[in-house]
């Protein structure tokens, strides 16, 4: 084998009672890949499989220049010698330990002293800002500050693979948006692999580089954001992902792209952000529409339309570069064809904000 | 005082309750009734009761700590390991805990005793006889307090979240480290639990001590044995002895009651 290699490569084949998984995933040095799927799609199962909790069946899993897994050639490295980090669902802190103690208990079990492997965990408390907490019992700290110290614990022992599983379903919606800008900020910090399990695509957008779309055990589809978000390639993907993302500056409630067109958000955030519009939240009208409680009208022009399921999803080029779905009932009523004039209409509601 | 939050019972539970309480009184109150106050300390400073509560402590607790040290691996063994026919081992192992001591006790002979199964060889071989010996007294107790400890010590291990171990492995650690710093301190009510029942059945042992290893004032005549003798020709000293064991089990339980006893569902299954 060539010892240059890098990188995590998992061909993952096992049978969890009754769902059946296949699921292959790349992640090259440096990256972060979000597995993108529902509850119940294997998501977890691929994350124990990376981490050794599950062995599979078939299949191989390499990391950096070591097969960790490989039934076919009897091959099995433990979680203990794999050095992967994970953060689980509900964090599984420690309850009896102090907070301190959870975060030196990698290094202590690795042989490391007791005040070097404490030094070392004051300072990874301290990067996320919890050195004061330090003493407490887990139970003191809030979900986020659980979410913090589960991710400072596990890449205490300088995984090659930092895995996190559902990092901000255990989170209230209120501050989830808050403490999805901190995350992504601190996973910006560790330079290794990182493979993040998430339902929400709105997670795998502010987090990843790159998305697995993984539905019933198997991979459906795997590209960057922008290929997966503009070319989704099954009803599936598009109803997960299949979103308009755009780019600009948020103030005052108002969104303004590079080249100056303005969408009126709902949103008190301010700085470089996006704004997400779900593809069914807009309407599309061939005249402008009066009288209509929709803050935000686009024109523009149909450069594509794809039937997928029951539905369309028209693709116009305008101010914005926009997708919309319309029943194929509306489709016919409109009578849409490529390079017809129309508009788009958006509320203000409908568009979700986060910091770029 | 909290006011109380639950609603009011219904009153033949409640006459049942209160009846149930009665019959678990009343033989107290009846030990207490005859009790000899007036001589109380001659009897409870008496060197035959002296020496056979102290039998009973050592030996006791002797039988406690072997329980620990069998009983917890057997009890990882039962809830973890993928065996075939683990129920019927689950069964041979805690069988002691339902048969008729003095079986028990019989069964030891045959197997332990200066002629038994094994007990021949380790008579021949090394030595040791079990048999009226005090070392007899803790394998007696041991025989049938373990399963307490096991029973409960296996359900704390089934209940138990495993993905705490499982974190703990990802973070580096080897199964022995990760079953001292967070198995056993995740158990650890349903290990003292276990423990403290393990001890308070082996300190009321009668049937297979007497059995296995005698009644022999010194060396084997434990408190219990002390007070079945004392009844016909000093039953005031039985008495005595008989108030001493309630006083030590009555203490521990309540000491322990809502620390541990009362900690959760692994102790209940045991308190049948």
């Amino acid at each position: 084998m060539n010892n240059a290699t890098t990188g995590l490569e998992a061909r993952i084949g096992l049978t969890v009672g009754s769902l059946s998984i296949d699921v292959g995933i790349d992640v090259a040095p440096g990256e972060l890949l979000a597995i993108l799927g529902p509850n119940g799609a294997g998501k977890t199962t691929v994350l124990r499989a990376i981490a050794g909790l599950s062995p599979i069946d078939h299949g191989q899993i390499r990391i950096d220049d070591s097969v960790v897994d490989d039934p076919a050639h009897g091959r099995f490295v433990g979680p203990e010698a794999r050095r992967v980090g994970m953060v689980f669902q509900d964090y599984l802190l420690f309850p009896k330990m102090s907070v301190l103690d959870n975060v030196a208990f990698g290094l202590r079990a690795t042989g490391i002293s007791r005040s070097v492997a404490n030094q070392r965990a004051a300072a990874l408390l301290d990067d996320v800002g919890l050195g004061d907490y330090a003493s407490g019992r887990p139970s003191a700290l809030s979900g986020g500050q659980a979410q913090r110290v589960a991710l400072a614990r596990a890449v205490a022992g300088r995984p090659r693979v930092l895995l996190l599983d559902e990092p901000l379903a255990a989170l209230d919606v209120r501050t989830r948006a808050e403490m999805r800008r901190e995350l992504r900020r601190h996973l910006d910090s560790f330079d290794g692999m990182r493979v993040l399990v998430t339902h929400d695509s709105i997670d795998a957008f502010a987090l990843a580089d790159r998305v697995a779309i993984i539905d019933q055990g198997a991979t459906v589809q795997v590209g960057t954001l922008a290929e997966v978000t503009s070319h989704p390639r099954s009803r599936y993907v598009a109803d997960l992902v299949g979103l308009n993302l755009i780019a600009g500056e948020v103030s005052d409630g108002h969104l303004c792209t590079a080249d100056g067109t303005v969408v009126v958000v709902a949103d008190a955030a301010s700085g470089p952000s996006y704004a997400v519009i779900r593809p069914h939240s807009i309407a599309l009208t061939s005249a402008v529409p009066i009288g209509s409680s929709a803050r935000n009208v686009w024109a523009g022009t149909v450069s594509e339309i794809d039937r997928l399921g029951g539905r369309a999803r028209v693709r116009l080029d305008g101010q914005l570069t926009l997708t919309a779905e319309i029943t194929l009932a509306a489709l016919d009523e409109l009578a849409l064809r490529p390079g017809d004039e129309v508009f788009a209409a958006a509320k203000a509601t409908d568009i979700e904000v986060y910091p770029a | 005082m909290t006011r109380p939050r639950t609603a009011p019972l219904p009153l033949p539970i409640v006459a049942l309750a209160v009846a149930a309480v009665c019959f678990f009184a009343l033989p107290l109150i009846g030990l207490l009734w005859r009790a000899p106050w007036s001589h109380a300390w001659t009897y409870l400073s008496d060197d035959a009761t002296a020496t056979a509560l102290r039998l009973s402590l050592v030996c006791s607790l002797w039988a406690m700590v072997l329980s620990v040290v069998f009983g917890v691996p057997l009890a990882w063994l039962l809830a973890r390991a993928q065996i075939p026919g683990r129920g019927v081992l689950r069964a041979l192992c805690t069988l002691s805990m339902v048969i008729p001591p003095v079986v028990g006790g019989v069964a030891l002979f045959f197997s332990l005793g200066r002629r038994g199964l094994v007990g021949q060889y380790l008579d021949r071989w090394f030595d040791i006889r079990l048999p009226y010996t005090t070392a007899g007294v803790v394998v007696a107790q041991t025989f049938v307090s373990m399963p307490f400890l096991v029973i409960t010590v296996e359900a704390a291990l089934r209940q138990m979240d495993t993905r705490f171990e499982d974190a703990a492995r990802t973070m580096g650690a080897a199964p022995g480290y990760t079953l001292r710093r967070v198995t056993l301190p995740t158990i650890r009510p349903a290990l003292i639990a276990g423990a403290v029942l393990a001890w308070a059945r082996a300190l009321g042992e009668f049937g297979a001590t007497i059995m296995f290893a005698g009644n022999f004032p010194g060396t084997t005549q434990t408190l219990p044995l002390s007070v079945y003798l004392s009844l016909e020709s000093r039953p005031e000293a039985a008495i005595i002895q008989a108030l001493i064991l309630v006083a030590i089990s009555f203490a521990v339980l309540i000491g322990l009651r809502d620390r541990w006893l009362g900690a959760g569902p692994a102790t209940a299954q045991v308190v049948r």
